[in-house]
């Protein structure tokens, strides 16, 4: 993208009838660190990668719970987004105040879109900088939505957003077909192998990883570090056995280790044979 | 602040399929009897029925907040809709709102409904206080009708006995109220959906021996 005369205002069309501003506003989203998030008929599971300044400070906290039965991740402008969750936090409180019952998510979703979209046609303000993974649970069934800048939401399967999203992307493209009858366990499992793909040869570790869910009879919470480090280990343990068999031929090895994870992240560097990532 | 125009009891309770509700058509200007074909039962959206006694102005505002209610639930045509708890609860808030302010809606109103299978019913009076039960009565129902429910109500009652336990009641009511008159409803309302009876009397008795003579055991004035 390149700056034009008709990119100044929000509220300026351009001849071929675009917002700059609002596709400006989308850029930001991509330039986040990656958040994706996957569903079944029951959980919903949310991931995002942790990006901190620098060693000495915290990492930016990207996922926040809504309510019990809704959650989000974000990717953009982390300021925006908390704003943006303040908001859904006191439309579920209010809703659960007035009729004792859980707001459904298919609603918040609009109420967030609607609100996005007067920020794209006031010319004194300017789009959320942030997309929004939204995770929760309602009369009829998990659900996972996706807003914009823009003011547009889709509901989807699984989807990821953010830097490196695409890696994420191919990778839930292979596999969402089976999402739906998926256990809770194997979703948090696909979850984390799902950023492992945005991270392009680092190390997958629970500090530099959170991971959320909600599901039935499961409020919406972030599993603890402890946790999702026990579950890498299993993909590494099982990556480990295969490492003997795959180092000959890089191509078969990729093949065979994808179900569990393949050794490419430990031996990647030197490996010039095997493909830059496991797929 | 008083009520002018008044309905009296309404009493319902759970059966088998739903909830049975039922109330006279009578609508009381004081001490006269003047209307006898208020509609106090009325259905709200797709799942709930509502039932209430005292101001029946009051009442009709509050069908009014309501169908506003269940219209902005219907405009965002997604699969969900406000079921009877979630109108329930909207009422208390109304009810409890209105009177902190000292302005009441002057009534007692029963709510009940079914929605995805489960049952409820639920009562929120004008000052706010609300609940729910397996059965409700406004009113004199509550000094009436209570006992009697409370003896003979069980789980899963037939229609057919749930109707004999009303009309047991609102016979018992239609005696000893002052202000009922022998015009009734009933409603059920299941998960198909709300069926409001035409309206019908209930029969009486007036045989009693102590009324033949009334004036039998009062000789002299002291």
């Amino acid at each position: 993208m390149f700056r034009n005369q008709y990119d100044t205002d929000v509220t300026t069309w351009s001849p071929a009838g675009r917002l700059f501003q609002v596709e400006y506003a989308m850029e930001a989203v991509k330039q986040g660190s990656a958040a994706i998030g996957l569903r079944s008929k029951t959980h919903v599971v949310l991931g995002c990668v942790n990006k901190a300044n620098s060693e000495l400070s915290s990492h930016q906290k990207k996922i926040f719970k809504v309510d019990d039965h809704i959650g989000v991740a974000i990717a953009g402008l982390t300021a925006d987004g908390r704003v943006l969750s303040r908001y859904m936090r006191n439309e579920c409180i209010n809703y659960s105040f007035t009729y004792e019952s859980p707001l459904p998510v298919g609603r918040l979703v609009v109420q967030l879109a609607d609100k996005a979209q007067v920020c794209t046609q006031r010319s004194w303000k300017r789009p959320y900088g942030v997309g929004l993974l939204v995770a929760g649970l309602d009369e009829s069934g998990a659900h996972l939505y996706y807003n914009c800048p823009s003011g547009n939401y889709f509901e989807y399967q699984a989807f990821a957003i953010g830097s490196r999203s695409q890696a994420a992307k191919t990778y839930l493209e292979r596999r969402f077909e089976n999402f739906t009858d998926s256990s809770r366990d194997d979703l948090v499992k696909d979850a984390i192998t799902a950023i492992r793909e945005t991270l392009q040869g680092e190390a997958l570790k629970s500090s530099i990883c959170t991971i959320a869910v909600v599901g039935v009879g499961e409020p919406f919470h972030v599993l603890d570090q402890g946790t999702v480090q026990q579950i890498i280990d299993t993909f590494e343990i099982a990556a480990e056995q295969e490492d003997p068999a795959t180092e000959p031929d890089a191509a078969t090895g990729q093949e065979a280790a994808t179900e569990q994870g393949t050794a490419a992240d430990q031996g990647g560097s030197t490996d010039e044979g095997a493909a830059p990532m496991d797929i | 602040m008083y009520p002018y125009v008044t309905g009296t009891s309404v009493v319902a309770l759970k059966y088998k399929d739903g909830i049975l509700m039922a109330a006279d058509m009578g609508g009381s200007y004081g001490s006269t009897l003047r209307y006898k074909s208020v509609e106090r039962m009325k259905p709200i959206g797709k799942h709930s029925l509502l039932g209430a006694s005292g101001e029946i102005s009051d009442f009709q505002e509050i069908l009014r907040y309501l169908d506003e209610l269940i219209l902005y639930d219907n405009m965002w045509d997604d699969g969900n809709s406000l079921g009877p708890k979630e109108v329930h609860n909207y009422l208390t808030r109304v009810m409890y709102n209105r009177r902190n302010k000292f302005n009441p809606l002057w009534n007692s109103l029963v709510l009940g409904g079914v929605k995805n299978g489960q049952k409820y019913l639920g009562t929120v009076s004008m000052i706010g206080v609300n609940f729910e039960d397996n059965h409700v009565a406004t009113g004199f129902g509550n000094h009436l009708a209570r006992p009697i429910l409370r003896q003979e109500w069980h789980e899963n009652l037939s229609f057919e006995n749930g109707v004999r336990l009303l009309e047991k009641c609102m016979r018992v009511l239609l005696y000893r109220d002052r202000s009922a008159v022998n015009k009734l409803q009933i409603a059920k309302i299941t998960e198909d959906g709300v069926t409001i009876s035409q309206p019908y009397s209930l029969k009486t008795y007036w045989e009693f021996s102590a009324f033949e003579n009334p004036a039998q055991g009062a000789i002299g004035s002291w």
